[in-house]
């Protein structure tokens, strides 16, 4: 209960942990794997008329009505090639659950806390509000997401 | 080991709680049999519960408290005293106190700082008086005179009927019952929803196969499917005796306060409802019974005059009718007064006393819900202070609920209220636009238009551009869904389905792409991100699996544009009262050129007079008439609407004037044709651009154009203006946001002579004030986006406009009042479309504004 509404709160920063890890473009991010409630396929989606142009549309997970965001537009990178499906990656925010429309799923990455560094200040200001940490891995380097801001379309910022 | 504290005392105030609303109860029965040991007991039992768990959780004051009233109690049970009026109210003051400091620890975690020490003296006086001296004692705080009824020197107390095996029947509920999250319910009904999709899914794959077994496995699912979602949906169901149970307090409160002797009877007690509309009904049925209490039943002397018994009855009635559940509150009081609620409310100026004389006596009872109404000849403080009624119609409403009331003079009053079982399951109309389906909830349609063939094009017209459809003789703004959500417009099909849709009080049509069928759906929420949508007011999962989304009826018609803005549902009431206003104006009809059907209202127009053709003469320019001995100018409509057209070629000989005129100003208007004088409903009006109309509207089953007298008049004088030697020059600027109100105000100031500038808004009524500064300001009291207190507040920061006086104009004759009273100097208020009213004011605060001795240059400053 109290692990719960811990991960539920502000993101403390983090400088090592769990990632649930997904593309975007090229780009390879992570979200603390506690706020990942599941991972589906696409999934039939019902338009939203009028709604930001982020949100992609609803889907019917078991009951419960999510809406989802797409990350390709959230981040401001240029759409997904034909045919290529999305994947959902459900994640709980203090709203309830939102699911995030990436390219692909990776692994789970336990990353090391030396690894870490703060973004580079000179990153697009859309983008480096959603980014809290960056992790250098081997072979390329983890962006962590701020969940809650991902979610967060304050009409300025939607766009 | 602070949660587990935290989970204790949650616990003691859940459960105090409902000990708390059963003493309540047992308190009132107690004072019908003050004899009965078990009922005693049982109270006893549950004072001395909370001042035990009290201690054990050191809430010091509530501790004293519950044990002087214990010990009082004590006393009681044990035989040593009687039970009389005044220990029944110290006992349920008690409850009220130990509430207070419950609802102290529930926000604040302490008992706050009231030790309700005059009550715990009091409470102790009490315990140690000697048996019979505590009427004495104890009448000095209740407010009421218990001797009130002079013809009944001992006071009697309402009485509460209940048959008894109900009585038990709800204690061994108790027993059996366990208490459950209403969270784990919803997620229970969820997990249902979801599992009777599956279960259609695993049904049409069954009818694709021949499996015997299978076929066996699923028929069985669908049956257990069924049941189970039928019993969770029962979980959610609670009987209306949850609200019903404080009832009993309000009326034996209400009866002390009064003076009045009423028996409450209850029946349908157990009639369940959702748990959403329970608590939704909670407040407007506590306000129907005190209005009961306090306006419907007499006094016990008046009641012996009128041949009835002392005691007063009133009905809670609850019955499941037609997949909803009726509630009755009946009294068998004065019955409501016809006569003096029509009086009333021509007084409140919500009727004109010729309206007043065709209502029926059953829409007039239906008055009193309207907002600013109150028939009590004084105001008391439990009700009559003229708010109550609307706001229980309007919440009633709110949840979909329909408010009537019954009335037998003499015989006493019925307040009937139909509510919907549940808020979360609600039919709706599926429909299709752009290729998306949607949800509309049942309630806001009225009904199905389907437009086929050639006709449909006919059907649907346009008034500057703006679609409307005759519906049965009047206009129904239009508007097309798919350009609402900016979804694309599919092909044109054969045939127009349309959908008439009420938000609040009014109706528009909203063109689909496709009418599906009626369905049970279960509303959701929707997240965050969606929130500021207002076209829609939530999402439902259909039977394929796929989220739908439920459109909101009053957010399509705003969005749309085919409602103005958003008003609170009164506002809306008062506004339509005003359109009335406009509504029963009567009109003269008349052709002129192309326009075949123009009107103005008849008040403003002075003589029709007939003019030979060889009669009409040139002076400087203009046609003239001579015209009991003066020369009057003429101006032919059709040159002004159609410019380009030649004044002569006026068809009609003798040429068909009307003549308006102020004072000793006249002017004469030819038209074509004199048609008709209409008073008839004007349903709709629509906003034209063209110069010299106002708009349109719908008189006599046709659409008519309302001429802009202002701008004819303009044309035909140039000087015309500018007679009226007292308000010549004074410069008024109107600030009101419908354009028809405004051109209807311009005209009634320009008639009386003064000089008028508009504004449509606070920005635009600044820029105006900027250019140059006007001698009054008349604002309309809705002005957007604030209201005109906005305006006036900016005014009063301006040195330089700080002295300028601002006539109000309200919706409605309540508005007025309540302004009247706020009213600083040099502003008034006035209802919008009372034209004498209106010019009364304004020429009161231009002679206040002469005479208080406003700057000359404001007055004197013409061009």
């Amino acid at each position: 209960m109290a692990t719960k509404t811990a991960a539920m709160r502000p993101e403390p920063v983090q400088t090592c942990g769990q990632f649930a890890t997904f593309f975007v473009a090229d780009l390879f991010f992570g979200v603390d794997v506690l706020r990942v409630q599941e991972v589906l396929r696409f999934q039939q989606m019902t338009r939203v008329p009028q709604a930001p142009e982020v949100i992609e549309g609803l889907i019917n997970l078991r009951g419960q009505i999510v809406t989802a965001i797409d990350m390709r537009r959230r981040l401001g990178l240029p759409p997904r090639a034909g045919g290529q499906t999305p994947m959902n990656m459900v994640v709980r925010t203090e709203d309830g659950a939102v699911s995030l429309l990436v390219d692909e799923i990776g692994d789970v990455l336990d990353v090391d806390a030396a690894t870490h560094e703060q973004p580079p200040e000179n990153l697009d200001r859309g983008a480096r509000e959603l980014i809290r940490d960056v992790y250098k891995l081997k072979d390329r380097l983890l962006l962590i997401l701020d969940a809650e801001r991902t979610v967060d379309l304050v009409p300025e910022r939607a766009a | 080991m602070q949660d587990q504290d935290h989970d204790v005392i949650r616990e003691f105030l859940v459960e105090s709680h409902e000990n708390l609303s059963r003493l309540d109860q047992e308190l009132v029965e107690l004072e019908q049999r003050p004899k009965d040991a078990v009922l005693l007991a049982s109270i006893f039992r549950t004072i001395h519960t909370i001042k035990g768990t009290c201690g054990f959780l050191a809430f010091s004051t509530l501790e004293a408290i519950t044990h002087q009233a214990e010990s009082l109690l004590s006393q009681l049970r044990d035989g040593q005293r009687e039970l009389n009026p005044s220990l029944v109210t110290l006992i349920l003051d008690t409850v009220d106190a130990t509430r207070k400091v419950l609802a102290s620890i529930e926000t604040t975690g302490e008992e706050g700082p009231d030790h309700f020490e005059e009550l715990t003296e009091r409470l102790r006086a009490a315990a140690q008086a000697p048996a019979g001296n505590e009427s004495q004692m104890a009448s000095g705080r209740l407010h009421v005179p218990v001797e009130a009824p002079s013809n009944n020197a001992r006071f009697e107390h309402p009485e509460v009927t209940k048959p008894e095996e109900e009585a038990a029947k709800s204690s061994a509920i108790a027993d059996a019952n366990i208490r459950v999250g209403v969270g784990l319910l919803d997620k229970l009904m969820d997990l249902v929803g979801e599992l009777v999709l599956t279960r259609n899914q695993i049904l049409q794959f069954n009818n694709e196969r021949e499996d015997a077994a299978l076929n066996a496995t699923s028929q069985r699912l669908n049956l257990i499917t069924t049941e189970l979602q039928e019993g969770v949906m029962k979980t959610r169901m609670q009987p209306i005796g949850m609200v019903w149970n404080k009832l009993p307090r309000v009326v034996r409160d209400m009866s002390v306060a009064l003076g009045k002797q009423i028996r409450l009877e209850m029946d349908g007690a157990g009639t369940e409802l959702d748990r959403t509309i329970i608590e939704a009904i909670k407040d407007p049925l506590v306000h129907l019974v005190r209005n009961a209490c306090d306006h419907g039943i007499e006094p016990p002397d008046a009641r012996v005059r009128a041949g009835k018994p002392a005691q007063g009855r009133l009905t809670l009635r609850a019955y499941h009718e037609g997949g909803q559940v009726n509630i009755e509150i009946g009294d068998d009081g004065a019955g409501v007064d016809v006569t003096r609620v029509k009086q009333k409310a021509i007084e409140k100026g919500l009727l004109r006393p010729e309206q007043a004389g065709k209502l029926s006596d059953r829409e007039a009872v239906n008055l009193i819900f309207q907002a600013g109404f109150s028939t009590a000849q004084t105001v008391t403080n439990v009700s009559g202070r003229g708010v109550g009624l609307d706001v229980v119609k309007s919440h009633i409403e709110k949840i979909g609920g329909v408010v009537d009331v019954f009335s037998r003079p003499g015989e006493g009053s019925t307040v009937k209220l139909k509510i919907p079982l549940t808020l979360a399951i609600i039919p709706g109309l599926v429909i299709t636009s752009g290729g998306e389906r949607f949800v509309i909830p049942q309630v806001s349609l009225l009904e199905l238009i389907r437009l086929e063939g050639d006709t449909r094009e006919k059907h649907i017209e346009h008034v500057h551009g703006t679609p409307v459809y005759r519906r049965r003789g009047s206009l129904l703004p239009i508007a097309y869904l798919n350009e609402v959500l900016g979804l694309s417009s599919s092909e044109r099909a054969e045939a127009v389905s349309m959908v008439v849709l009420q938000a609040e009080d009014r109706q528009f049509g909203l063109v689909v792409d496709g009418i599906n069928d009626t369905q049970e759906i279960v509303v959701k929420p929707l997240g965050k991100q969606l929130k500021g949508l207002t076209v829609y007011a939530g999402a439902t999962i259909m039977g394929d699996g796929r989220v739908a989304l439920i459109l909101d009826v009053l957010g399509i018609g705003q969005r749309s544009g085919v409602l103005a803005e958003s008003r609170e549902p009164a506002r809306a009431a008062a506004e339509q009262k005003a359109q009335s206003e406009i509504e029963q104006q009567r009109l003269l009809l008349f052709r002129a050129g192309s326009f075949d059907r123009l009107a103005v209202p008849l008040s403003l127009v002075a003589r029709l007079e007939e003019f030979p053709r060889p009669a009409i003469e040139y002076a400087g320019g203009c046609q003239v008439v001579q015209y009991r001995n003066r020369i009057l100018p003429l101006v032919s409509l059709r040159a002004v609407l159609e410019s380009g057209a030649p004044d002569q070629d006026c068809p009609s000989d003798p040429a068909q004037v009307i003549v308006f005129n102020d004072g000793d100003r006249s002017v004469g208007v030819m038209v074509d044709q004199i048609l008709d004088v209409a008073e008839e409903a004007v349903t709709v009006r629509q906003k034209t651009g063209r110069k010299g109309l106002l708009g349109s509207a719908v008189v006599g089953k046709r659409v008519t154009d309302f001429l802009d007298l202002n701008h004819v008049l303009c044309v035909a004088a140039e000087n015309w203006f500018q007679g009226d030697a007292s308000n010549a020059g004074k410069s008024i600027l109107i600030v009101e946001a419908s354009a028809f109100l405004r051109g209807l105000i311009r005209t009634n100031l320009d008639m009386a002579g003064y000089r008028v500038r508009e504004a449509a808004n606070l920005d635009e009524a600044i820029r105006v004030l900027e250019q140059q500064p006007v001698d009054i300001v008349v604002a309309a009291l809705d002005l957007p986006p604030n209201g005109s207190s906005a305006l006036s507040a900016a005014m009063r920061r301006r040195p330089e406009w700080c002295k300028i006086p601002i006539l109000e104009l309200a919706g409605s004759a309540g508005q007025v009042r309540t302004r009247a009273s706020q009213s600083a100097d040099f502003q008034e208020c006035q209802m919008k479309l009372d034209r004498e009213a209106m010019l009364e004011s304004v020429a009161r605060l231009a002679s206040a504004l002469t005479s208080a001795g406003a700057p000359p240059a404001l007055v004197g400053e013409e061009k």
